[in-house]
């Protein structure tokens, strides 16, 4: 069996004793204390899962990054739901795969994509080419794929190449 | 004005109901075998949500534990589902 | 069955948010009956996932909170479980619809690529 190099990510350990202390609804030391150890031993036998380490660059930009994801689940939902109540000609619109060519590369910052791609009503994650340089997404209303690259790319694939790269 | 949150819980607990009682009709019309999973996924979604609407309306926390409970196998089970659809097999030799 | 009074200032958000949760939800599945391919299917339960659950969530923390007088944050943990898991299970539903539709191509209407 081939051994690797484990390392316990901090950033897991403070996370998991977060959740930890909300299971509880306690602040008490003796809480605390207890949190700590089982999210060590947690974040320690998970270190085997996830062999490529990475880094947080820019946590302004990442703090930035939420807030528009927030704002674009909330606008989406009200274009979904004015699709699903339209009546007559409104329901005449387009869905359909699109392909954007993709320069990020970091395992995390593509699954973080992932997530905001597929949390976003309207949009879902379809798959990644096997190369890793091109996405493909499926929209529920396209009108415009030109648009909709450009619109991606300088929201989303920016600020996460700037968080992880 | 006192008891409007109540009658607004009261309100989103019918909503989630619906949602429940569409699911359930997706669920049971079909067509392929995909359509169902997804009308699962809905419903236990809408069913955490009625569940913490109940916790509301009573003004106790025990229903959270239940919604947590049925979050967590709620997504289990369509991750199995999903993946078995995908090959044919849960958990690959 | 009502055996708590809230202050004003609780009263009218808890009572906004969980009307637009609610509302939000239910467009959501109607959209499973309303939509024609399963691709598009896909699309209006996210609502309900994400803004309903959002939603519902900061409501119910908003009035445990103002009802029992101390900070109340259990449903945190329900919001986090959910904003990590829905994606995933929407993903790998969306491979598997791809996956079928790519070996059996009669089950749905496919036509990415």
């Amino acid at each position: 069996m081939k051994r690797v190099a484990r390392s316990v990510s901090p950033f897991l350990v403070l996370a998991l004793t977060a959740v930890w202390l909300l299971l509880n609804q306690t602040l008490d030391l003796a809480q605390i204390a207890l949190g700590a150890v089982l999210a060590v031993g947690l974040a320690w036998s998970a270190s085997a899962l996830r062999p490529v380490q990475t880094r947080l660059r820019r946590l302004d930009v990442a703090l930035a990054l939420t807030m528009v994801v927030l704002a674009d689940i909330v606008s989406s939902s009200v274009a979904v739901g004015r699709l699903v109540l339209a009546w007559g000609h409104a329901r005449e619109f387009r869905p359909g795969f699109l392909t954007i060519p993709i320069e990020l590369r970091n395992p995390y910052g593509l699954a973080a994509l992932a997530v905001i791609v597929t949390s976003t009503p309207g949009t879902v994650w379809a798959g990644l080419s096997p190369a890793g340089d091109a996405l493909t997404l499926h929209v529920l209303d396209l009108k415009d794929e030109d648009e909709w690259i450009r619109h991606f790319k300088q929201r989303y694939e920016r600020p996460l190449t700037r968080i992880f790269q | 004005m006192n008891n409007l949150p109540a009658s607004a819980a009261g309100f989103a607990a019918l909503c989630f109901v619906g949602a429940m009682l569409i699911a359930l009709l997706r669920l049971f019309r079909g067509p392929s075998a995909q359509d169902r999973v997804l009308a699962f996924d809905t419903f236990y979604v809408n069913g955490t949500l009625t569940l913490l609407m109940l916790g509301i309306r009573t003004a106790s926390t025990v229903y959270f534990e239940v919604a947590l409970l049925i979050a967590m196998f709620g997504f289990i089970g369509t991750t199995a589902l999903a993946k078995f659809l995908l090959r044919g097999e849960v958990i690959e030799p | 069955m009502i055996t708590w009074t809230l202050p004003v200032w609780a009263a009218l958000p808890v009572t906004l948010l969980l009307v637009c949760g609610g509302t939000f939800s239910l467009i959501g599945a109607l959209g499973l009956l309303r939509m024609k391919t399963f691709y598009a299917r896909m699309h209006p339960p996210t609502m309900g996932a994400t803004l309903g659950v959002g939603c519902v969530l900061i409501a119910s923390m908003l009035l445990s909170t103002a009802i029992l007088h101390h900070p109340v944050t259990h449903e945190l943990l329900i919001m986090l479980f959910m904003a990590l898991t829905s994606p995933i299970s929407a993903m790998t539903l969306m491979r598997a619809a791809m996956h079928r539709a790519r070996t059996t191509p009669s089950s749905s209407g496919y036509t990415g690529p």
